[in-house]
């Protein structure tokens, strides 16, 4: 049970309840969808994209806590990057999810490290970060994590 | 154990060796048999002493092996035969499983058949193996797809039912028992209704044949699909059950070998029944292992099952229904052992993963069933399916598992 309560931390529920930056955002420039079909989590997210940086990021949808609280703690992480940082971040954040990097210069994003010992989880961890570089890449089409 | 599970259950649960596992150091609480069940000595050790001993390609050689793995493949059809009381072992087309058996359907029959404007009625709790071949139908010939809705406690409703069959309804295909909710459908008058227009009825049993008694003759429906993996057999083997006449005017599906009589280049002659639906060289391993499967449940008596596992699944739904912010999805009166359900603390995805921890192996999802989450208004479930191998105290130690996840979302 210890590695439960490793990955399921009070940062984590507390963003699960309360997501920050939830809900469409007024000024999106840029926006994509993600699915993930093997267990039905969805979010979209928002971008406001002004002058090479992130001025504002939004996400919604439904999800596990993981999910949610990983797309959450995002928003607050991007803001004020350019899109290259975040896309960075993003692979940083992967490595330290998939247990191929450290959790060193990730901030808040660290406790989602736990997910590292729960291989099944990556995915719900990672959504997000995937649909936040489609937005930033203007996909049109819905990414998928399969 | 616990004190009123029986001595029944006890033993049967000696005869499936992966019970005795362990997962994250607790011993395996297996619920998720809706999804594949396990399989019993009887069935592993089937398949190995097919390939130890008589293995060889099947209605081709004159050589002994040939002969017995032959004379073992078509031992296995009779056996399929009289356990759903088919009036022919020809009406026995071993496929892939479920799904392929009702591709065949939709494209063997369907596709010949079936012009634009026709209508298919499914229902709104039906498996995505029973909604997508339809619409691939539609897709190729303009046929209309019309959906039986369903009430809050997942039941067919007879009435909407009644007023879908029309003139241009050319075929029923409903799933007997749903695998998101557990309901038991009305089959039997659903059946007769459809008949008095002339409509034929496929059903979909993937989740019947383990838990119900199963008698086509009786239920006098025209096509039955099952998965031989959901009832204690091999993967990769299953079965189309088609009326004779049915059958025999339907195109083949594939071509291929062992399902033509002779071949020129300008014509093929197609084999008779079954045959004429098993091209290629077929699993013979896994029929013969579903072979023992059948025998297996046919030896401890599908009556005894159902009292068994109902038993269970009360105990597990009183345990879990009283636990604070759990609803239930799918109340049906006629249930087998499923026990979906959400929690208001944590997603059904969260309440694997903790369960998991715990060796409490469930499924969480949309359960290939993504209309019935929107029907719910729910993303997933959390889905508990038991077997006849489950006990009271294993829906002890679910319920227990659930009250560990409110205490750890609670801190
Ligand atoms: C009701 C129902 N239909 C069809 C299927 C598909 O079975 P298979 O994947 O064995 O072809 C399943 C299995 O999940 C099912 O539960």
């Amino acid at each position: 049970m210890d590695d439960l309560r490793d990955l399921y931390q009070q940062v984590i529920f507390d963003h699960y309840r309360k997501p920050r930056n939830y809900g469409p955002l007024p000024h999106a420039n840029r926006q994509a969808q993600g699915f993930n079909p093997l267990c039905g989590d969805k979010v979209t997210v928002y971008l406001d994209v002004e002058s090479g940086a992130i001025r504002d990021v939004h996400f919604e949808g439904s999800g596990c806590a993981i999910c949610t609280a990983s797309a959450s703690l995002m928003t607050e992480t991007l803001k004020g990057r350019t899109p290259d940082e975040a896309e960075q971040l993003m692979e940083h954040f992967h490595a330290m999810v998939t247990g191929q990097g450290t959790n060193e210069g990730l901030g808040k994003l660290e406790v989602l490290a736990g997910v590292r010992e729960f291989p099944q989880r990556i995915k719900c961890a990672t959504l997000a970060w995937h649909t936040m570089k489609a937005a930033l890449e203007n996909a049109a089409q819905p990414v998928t994590t399969e | 154990m616990n004190m009123r599970d029986t001595q029944d259950v006890v033993r049967w649960r000696t005869d499936f060796p992966i019970l005795e596992s362990h997962v994250h150091e607790r011993p395996l609480v297996y619920l998720d048999n809706a999804a594949t069940t396990q399989k019993p000595y009887d069935v592993i050790e089937a398949e190995a002493r097919y390939y130890r001993h008589d293995n060889a390609n099947v209605h081709r050689g004159v050589h002994t092996l040939s002969q017995r793995a032959t004379e073992d493949y078509e031992a296995a059809r009779g056996k399929v035969q009289r356990f759903i009381n088919a009036a022919s072992p020809s009406e026995i087309i071993f496929l892939r499983g479920t799904t392929e058996a009702i591709n065949l359907v939709a494209q063997s029959y369907g596709r010949s058949r079936l012009r634009e404007g026709d209508e298919i009625v499914i229902s709104a709790m039906e498996h995505h193996s029973n909604i997508v071949p339809w619409q691939m139908l539609c897709q190729q010939t303009g046929v209309r797809l019309k959906v039986i809705p369903i009430n809050d406690a997942g039941e067919i409703q007879l009435d909407a039912y009644q007023r879908l069959l029309g003139p241009r309804t050319r075929l029923v295909a409903v799933s007997h028992v749903s695998n998101a909710l557990g309901t038991v459908n009305p089959v039997q008058t659903m059946i007769e209704l459809a008949h008095e227009i002339d409509v034929p009825v496929l059903l979909d049993g993937a989740q019947a044949i383990a838990h119900v008694p199963v008698d086509v003759q009786a239920l006098d429906c025209d096509f039955y699909a099952f998965s031989g993996h959901k009832i204690y057999g091999p993967m990769g083997i299953g079965v189309l059950y088609g009326k004779t006449e049915l059958l025999n005017t339907m195109p083949p599906y594939q071509g291929g070998g062992d399902m033509i009589r002779s071949v020129t280049f300008e014509h093929t002659e197609y084999n008779v029944l079954p045959f004429k639906f098993e091209a290629g060289t077929p699993n013979v391993a896994g029929a013969v292992g579903l072979g023992a499967a059948l025998d297996y449940v046919g030896n401890i008596g599908m009556e005894t099952i159902m009292a068994h596992e109902q038993n269970v699944l009360e105990h597990a739904t009183s345990l879990v229904s009283s636990i604070p912010g759990i609803r239930l999805i799918g109340t049906a009166r006629e249930k087998t052992g499923i026990l979906s359900f959400v929690m208001h603390e944590a997603h059904a995805h969260d309440v694997g993963t903790i369960l998991d921890r715990q060796g409490i192996a469930i499924r969480s999802g949309h359960h290939c069933a993504m209309p019935i989450m929107d029907r719910y208004g729910v993303p997933a479930t959390a889905r508990a399916s038991f077997a006849l191998y489950n006990t009271r105290f294993e829906a002890e130690l679910l319920a227990a598992g659930l009250e560990k996840v409110i205490e750890l979302f609670n801190g």
